[in-house]
């Protein structure tokens, strides 16, 4: 975690306080100069991005809660109290649920920066296990918000998603009970799922500070995947990456904005603006897009406890892909054979998407089959065998290299201008 | 650019503080709404007024309606309770402020806190000046009301004699809609 410098503060205040609480010093080596790859492109703002999206949905998540009821009757009108009622309630609403689909583009553009680029391996893996954790727990997160609205796609959909649990062996049938506590879905079900999707935003808070804890060891990867070996490999984090990184979040926060104002709904489904009704079951039941690609997965297996077994199979490997891929080079840029697999992973995870999206029925249940045996065979088969085959191309010596050409590294110290014009 | 000595500002600098005056404009645009939104909401804003039927109030009896989420005390006044509040001197009153948002600024007098020219009805917000505890009628030493969270002590006016309170109870503004029925706020 060593920057460029040591922290000497000149205020006599802040010395006072950093002599016995050295927080100053730590927020100075960790986001001033902490010493970045100086080759990081626009793929490495997105954890910026998602650090500010995490923010915005705790932040417009709890003044909702000012104003949301948790009770089956009183739920639903209490939404649309919020969206005709409370003062820019329609915005801090529509903010907070196209928020949790801000938050999945930008983990999915993240998860697949850190494919690209071997981003898992060592001595990465620990790093990648806990963003994988974050995802879960931004998976249940996601799951509980979607039904707090009591709509007829919250109900439909907690009752499905919960009833996958049904599928384990033996006990399926009381651990789905204790779930709902009762017998079906219900107001013990919308209360606790309340509870928890307040709770566990502040859980994935704690596991992205162990992210970046585990990020500062050994610092960023970059896009050669080639370690940084000397000073000159990086810039202090402070103005380069912090100036980098909040135009990369302009640009994403335009993106945002564009839904929220002008396709709120887009993203969400009409249905869930008829109230819940357990009697009856809405013709064409899907869940938010973030789940399309696992929910294909789990149509595309004709046997319940199967299917659920290869849809958290789906998110399970993830977690293995440090020790799937025997590659020992890391950024797909030096790995021709392997770049083009991973593309195909991209088209087929949106091809699955796709899928997830329409009727279980024909044709689309044959590709499914396809494309999933395609995503396993890609993580268990083609990424150990890749790294025995695949002949690499040959790697730059440094990142100063790979940015200024051979023989171009900066003779003098003071350089730090020269990547500007790189981007 | 902190370092330069020239007097002249460069075009980084005004580039430099445009930018941020920018962001702040905007960061200030996007926290209103999360401050706002703690403000009453329209469904709390329809409520601000209400219609009482009072002729069924006998004189000497009161009733408490709730207004804005708070209670309002209607009185109808005994001869002898408006003659013993009438009989005060407004300059010996903790307050000589009506604190009658019928009549903005008057002087406390007892006809300036009842209603005009129907002296026997007395309508105000049973909200105690001091911190807000609701007081018990027909108490205290005056025999108007008395508070029994900090024992503030208002007389058959509803105006402050003695304890922490600093104001006379608040009248809100009404109107007879005909001779027994009002309209609160």
């Amino acid at each position: 975690m060593a920057g460029h410098s040591t922290f000497e503060p000149q205020n006599p205040v802040i010395r006072w306080i950093d002599s016995r609480l050295p927080i100053f010093g730590l927020v100075h080596s960790s986001f001033i100069v902490f010493p970045n790859p100086r080759n990081l492109n626009y793929w490495w703002t997105f954890g910026g991005i998602l650090a500010f999206m995490l923010v915005a949905q705790i932040v417009t998540g709890v003044v909702l809660v000012m104003h949301y009821t948790p009770h089956t009757s009183l739920a639903f009108n209490s939404v649309e109290h919020i969206m005709r009622d409370v003062n820019y309630g329609w915005m801090i609403r529509y903010l907070h649920a196209n928020g949790a689909s801000m938050f999945f583009i930008a983990v999915y553009v993240h998860i697949f920066r850190g494919l690209y680029y071997g981003s898992y391996k060592a001595p990465r893996e620990v790093l990648w296990i806990l963003g994988m954790i974050i995802y879960l727990l931004m998976m249940a997160t996601g799951f509980m918000g979607y039904v707090l609205p009591w709509g007829q796609m919250s109900f439909w959909g907690a009752t499905v998603i919960t009833s996958l649990f049904s599928a384990i062996p033996l006990v399926g049938e009381p651990v789905t009970t204790w779930l709902w506590g009762g017998f079906a879905v219900d107001n013990p079900t919308l209360n606790r799922f309340f509870s928890l999707h307040y709770l566990l935003p502040f859980m994935i808070a704690g596991v992205v500070v162990l992210h970046v804890w585990a990020l500062h060891v050994p610092g960023s990867n970059n896009p050669t995947g080639v370690s940084v070996k000397a000073k000159q490999d990086t810039l202090p984090f402070h103005p380069y990456f912090t100036v980098k990184d909040a135009l990369g979040l302009v640009l994403f926060l335009m993106f945002y904005m564009w839904f929220v104002f002008y396709l709120p709904n887009y993203l969400g489904h009409p249905d869930n603006y008829t109230p819940a009704d357990p009697l009856v079951t809405p013709a064409h039941i899907v869940p938010e897009w973030y789940y399309l690609p696992f929910y294909a997965i789990l149509r595309s297996i004709p046997s319940k406890l199967g299917g659920v077994i290869a849809m958290f199979g789906a998110i399970g490997v993830l977690f293995l892909v440090p020790w799937l891929d025997t590659s020992k080079v890391r950024s797909a840029a030096y790995r021709p054979l392997y770049r083009q697999f991973f593309w195909i992973l991209v088209l087929v995870s949106i091809g699955l998407g796709y899928l997830g999206s329409r009727p279980a029925e024909g044709g689309y249940v044959i590709a499914s089959r396809i494309l999933t045996l395609y995503y396993f065979a890609h993580f268990l088969v083609i990424l150990p065998l890749l790294g025995l085959f695949e002949r690499p191309k040959p790697q730059p010596a440094s990142i100063t290299e790979a940015v200024l050409g051979k023989g171009g590294a900066p003779v003098t110290a003071g350089a730090p201008a020269a990547p500007q014009t790189k981007g | 650019m902190a370092t330069s000595d020239l007097a002249e500002p460069t075009r980084r600098d005004f580039l430099y503080i445009a930018t941020g005056a920018v962001g702040a404009v905007g960061v200030a645009a996007a926290v209103w709404p999360f401050i706002n939104q703690m403000n009453p909401d329209a469904s709390a804003l329809a409520l601000s007024t209400v219609e009482v039927d009072i002729g069924s109030i006998a004189p000497g009896a009161s009733i408490k309606v709730m207004w804005r989420g708070k209670p309002v005390f209607i009185r109808n006044r005994t001869p002898e309770e408006i003659q013993s509040a009438a009989g005060v001197p407004v300059a010996e009153l903790p307050d000589p402020d009506a604190r009658n948002a019928n009549h903005p600024g008057a002087d406390a007098s007892d006809a300036n806190r009842a209603a005009a020219g129907k002296e026997n009805w007395l309508i105000m917000v049973g909200v105690c000046t001091h911190l807000g505890c609701i007081p018990l009628g027909e108490q205290g030493e005056f025999g108007g009301w008395f508070c029994p969270c900090h024992g503030s002590v208002y007389d058959t006016a509803g105006r402050i004699r003695r304890g922490p309170a600093p104001e006379n109870m608040h009248v809100p503004v009404y109107s007879f809609l005909t001779d027994t029925r009002i309209r609160i706020g």
